[in-house]
């Protein structure tokens, strides 16, 4: 399940160059199971490229990190097989249906048509989307395929799912309810690595980092950050240690 | 005018930082060029051919060893009768047959005039125009040779028939069809993607709600590449000179003059593309499909229009690298002037317009 | 009296089948910084479109200080600054490069004007030699932002300039907005972020090519027709269960670290929340009322 001492994101020290450019300097945070854990920071921090070494797609040039137990230098596949992943740009193919897509990324990570049948029952259950089933991707609306897409990145129960600006331009309430997913998710034992520039967002999360230039400036839970720092809100918050 | 020059120095700089359009543009025209004198090569050796000798006197043998002894020919079979020549050709052993009249010498001498008969397998027209130019060269040189020792100079015209693809004209001209191709594929292609990446980035956005006009927009966007496109005629036209010994035997400056006629038809063709394709890759598409291989294969750069279909001859006459192709060849290889290829020239003149009033009608002042 | 800077009447838009918008009227005056706000496929876009004379509404007119949109576009797109969705300046060309074909573009020059985009392109200036394709997310709006104005245009008009933007960079942007506003231009601006609507003189809210609501954002907050209630307690996702199975409620939504709790007026006070949430096993339940934010409202508004 998760690493040693028991989180499901181990970082020590993560650090990433690019030529004399020091996109993460020296990361150092954990993620225990079943968090909702909120990566945030300005543009141009660094976030991509951290979240890049923790799904397994690029190698870090010091430091250690293992997901789910997994070495992110040497368990590469074993990460991907592991992880979920999300952002506002994938998203599912649009000229297929509901259920084509859930078959072809249940697919990818070898389940069997049974599975999947299951899977995408369950899942479109909760939705409540049984009805658009066989209904082309391209027919729905954006919030339903946002709804639709963090399903598809889940069908195969991954231990962590990463978020990349998943409610980026949704409605407000469509946010919500995106929100109340994730929370059941989390409940159901799914770690959730989330990045936002809602702050309000980041209120829901457990626990928060905020980076800014590379490095992490603070973390905690946003209660105590906003205590710590003496911010009324996350956006204040933000503000006073990036401005920084 | 200082808005314009201030698009066409934008324009420069994307040219100029993008690697991929230098390589296009400088690159390929000088790899294609080089590519195809090389390969539609003007050197033959070692090609079997057979004599038909019906006079077998001094000078049918004098003639066939001098022909032997060039290091291109190889004798495969002498051969007897008229009847043996087709039976030759279909074995597939032979690319030519000479054939000597009878009583050569005596009418060489007295009627100063003999009969002497080329047939080649032009199946591969390449090789067949080659080697009947060699044998010719040979013959006439031959003739030059003897003329200098008797006083009255003797005509020895070869009549000449080419098998299997009797006209046989149009191949070697791999300057003029290449220039056309690259002219035709910078001017046009390069345009159209240079307008299409405007949309596909959205500035074309930008640049619509500027005050900008549409002539303005497409002027600064196309002078950029005129000058380019002439730059690549221009060293086109040394290349064939310098690396394969190809003479402008016409006017410079009227080749050169045409040669803009033609850029400013592709270019103007170039931007009728870019109007109606959204994007990069959709400009690309038409343009290799609408221009590269019409242009390759129906222009009579590769395949003669004679022995083409008459469904594709009728085609061939829309194709503007026809009538450019037509041109430079008058003008570079025969040495004429303006006033044999007036017609032509009037014909790329007309389609050139009827491109640029359709562009302007079809450039969009607004979005879709 | 003030002029009006924006009228849009009655314009409608479809693209074959699909309307995109639906019967708009919308006024703003010289000098205003009024902001469309709203979530993305709400039409924004094509109704800014239709303003910078980009589109042709499909009925309806609009014009800008008095010039139609459609017949006297030409004028219109001297005096018009437009920043697109989408970052559109030339990732190939420098900071400098860009400013400098933009300006001659205008038949302007980057000194002319430097005064109007002087605070926000000295934060710039620094890296004018580098490639715009390599700023970060909010130098490349600074440097867009500088282009659309160094023609000094009477009205701005920016589609989604904060989205995807980080929130310091994004309060920054609104500083700068404030400047202009200042300085005599009329800004349009749309947003996805509700709590840029405070910073907005008027706003609409829009949603699937309708508008629901054209006001200050003070008035429309003062409008929300029933009581709000901020409560929180250790479950958040309980709570939300919970507040939604009382037939007091009429929505929960989460805010933040509370939940926001519509009831109808006058209908349950503060002790009786409580009381009835103790009694679902919530401890340590905080229940206060609060007024609304725009946020609170368009949702309100979308269920209508």
């Amino acid at each position: 399940m998760a690493g040693e001492n028991g989180y499901i994101v181990d970082v020590k020290e993560l650090t990433k160059k690019f030529g004399n450019f020091i996109a993460n300097d020296r990361l150092t945070f954990n993620v225990s199971p079943g968090e909702i854990f909120g990566f945030l920071g300005a543009n141009g921090a660094g976030k991509t490229t951290a979240i890049k070494i923790l799904c397994g797609l690029s190698s870090p040039t010091s430091g250690e990190a293992t997901i789910a137990g997994y070495n992110v230098y040497r368990e590469t596949e074993k990460i991907k097989q592991n992880i979920g992943y999300m952002s506002q740009q994938f998203s599912l193919y649009e000229d297929l249906t509901v259920y084509e897509n859930f078959r072809f990324y249940g697919g990818i990570y070898g389940l069997s048509r049974k599975v999947i049948r299951k899977r995408t029952e369950e899942l479109l259950h909760e939705l409540n989307m049984e009805k658009v089933k066989n209904r082309v991707i391209h027919s729905l609306p954006l919030g339903w395929k946002q709804k639709l897409a963090f399903s598809v990145a889940i069908i195969h129960q991954p231990k962590l799912i990463f978020l990349d600006e998943p409610t980026s331009g949704v409605d407000p309430i469509t946010r919500r309810q995106f929100w109340e997913m994730i929370y059941k998710t989390a409940q159901d034992g799914i770690t959730v690595f989330i990045t936002t520039h809602y702050m309000d967002e980041a209120e829901y999360c457990g626990r928060v980092s905020i980076m800014a230039e590379g490095k992490i400036k603070a973390i905690g839970s946003p209660n105590d950050l906003k205590s710590q720092y003496d911010a009324h809100n996350m956006n204040d918050l933000f503000i006073k240690l990036v401005r920084n | 005018m200082k808005r314009f020059f201030g698009f066409v120095t934008k324009e420069f700089y994307h040219i100029f930082r993008d690697v991929r359009t230098i390589l296009i543009l400088f690159g390929m025209p000088i790899a294609q060029i080089l590519i195809f004198g090389y390969v539609i090569t003007n050197e033959i050796k070692d090609v079997n051919i057979a004599v038909l000798d019906h006079s077998k006197d001094e000078v049918t043998r004098e003639i066939t060893d001098k022909l032997l002894s060039s290091g291109y020919f190889i004798l495969n079979k002498k051969l007897e009768t008229n009847d043996q020549i087709q039976e030759e050709f279909e074995k597939g052993d032979i690319r030519e047959v000479i054939i000597f009249g009878d009583n050569f010498a005596r009418k060489l001498q007295k009627e100063k005039a003999a009969d002497v008969q080329i047939i080649t397998d032009a199946s591969d027209a390449n090789t067949a125009n080659l080697v009947r130019n060699y044998t010719q060269a040979i013959i006439n040189d031959y003739v030059k040779e003897k003329n200098a020792t008797i006083l009255q100079p003797a005509r020895l015209v070869p009549e000449i028939r080419m098998l299997f693809n009797p006209e046989l004209k149009g191949t070697y001209m791999y300057v003029p069809g290449t220039m056309a191709m690259i002219l035709m594929l910078i001017s046009a292609m390069m345009t159209s993607i240079t307008i299409a990446r405007e949309k596909e980035m959205g500035t074309m956005e930008v640049l619509l709600v500027s005050p900008l006009r549409p002539a303005q927009i497409i002027l600064g966007k196309v002078a950029p590449y005129v000058m380019l496109s002439f730059a690549n005629a221009v060293s086109i036209i040394v290349l064939g000179y310098f690396v394969f010994g190809v003479p402008v035997q016409g006017s410079l400056v009227l080749l050169l003059a045409e040669s803009l006629l033609f850029i400013t038809l592709a270019l103007s063709l170039g931007i009728l593309i870019s109007t109606v394709s959204t994007g990069q890759q959709m400009a690309m598409f038409i343009s290799m499909f609408a221009l590269m291989l019409p242009t390759i294969l129906l222009s009579g750069f590769i395949f003669p229009i004679e022995n083409m279909p008459e469904i594709l001859q009728w085609l061939t006459l829309i194709m503007p690298p026809r009538w450019f192709i037509t041109i430079i060849k008058n003008i570079m290889v025969k040495g004429t002037g303006l006033l044999f290829v007036w017609k032509e020239t009037l014909i790329l003149v007309g389609i050139t317009l009827v491109f640029i009033v359709l562009s302007v009608r079809n450039f969009k002042i607004r979005l879709e | 009296m003030i002029n009006t800077a924006v009228s849009i009447k009655n314009v409608k838009k479809t693209y074959g089948e699909v309307e995109a918008l639906h019967n708009i009227n919308v006024d703003v005056s010289e000098g205003e910084l009024f902001g469309f706000i709203g979530p993305d496929g709400a039409g924004k876009t094509s109704l800014f479109r239709i303003l910078v004379t980009l589109l042709l509404p499909t009925e309806g007119a609009a014009s800008i200080f008095d010039m139609d949109v459609v017949k006297d576009f030409k004028k219109l797109r001297r005096i018009l600054g437009y920043m697109p969705g989408r970052f559109s300046l030339y990732q190939d060309l420098t900071v400098e490069e860009n400013l400098n074909f933009f300006a001659t573009t205008f038949g302007t020059t980057i000194k002319e004007n430097y005064y109007l985009i002087e605070s926000i392109y000295k934060q710039i200036e620094p890296f004018k030699k580098r490639r715009a394709g390599a700023l970060s997310g909010g130098m490349k709006q600074k440097l867009a932002l500088s282009c659309a104005l160094i023609h000094k245009p009477r009205l701005l008009v920016l589609d989604e300039p904060t989205t995807g933007v980080d929130a310091v960079s994004r309060s920054e942007f609104w500083d700068m907005l404030g400047n202009l506003k200042k300085m005599g231009i009329t800004v349009v601006v749309s947003t996805p972020y509700m709590d840029e609507a405070g910073l907005c003189d008027r706003v609409a809210l829009i949603q699937k090519g309708r508008l629901l609501s054209v006001d200050t954002p003070q008035n429309i907050m003062n409008g929300y027709d029933e009581d709000l209630w901020a409560v929180r307690s250790k479950n958040i996702y309980k709570l939300i269960e919970d507040l939604r199975q009382l037939e007091e409620v009429s929505s929960a939504f989460p805010f933040g670290e509370y939940v926001h709790v519509s009831t109808p007026p006058d209908r349950i006070n503060q002790k009786m929340i409580e009381n009835l949430l103790e009694k679902k096993g919530h401890d340590t339940v905080e229940v206060k009322k609060i007024g609304a934010t725009i946020e609170d409202c368009f949702m309100k508004l979308m269920k209508n």
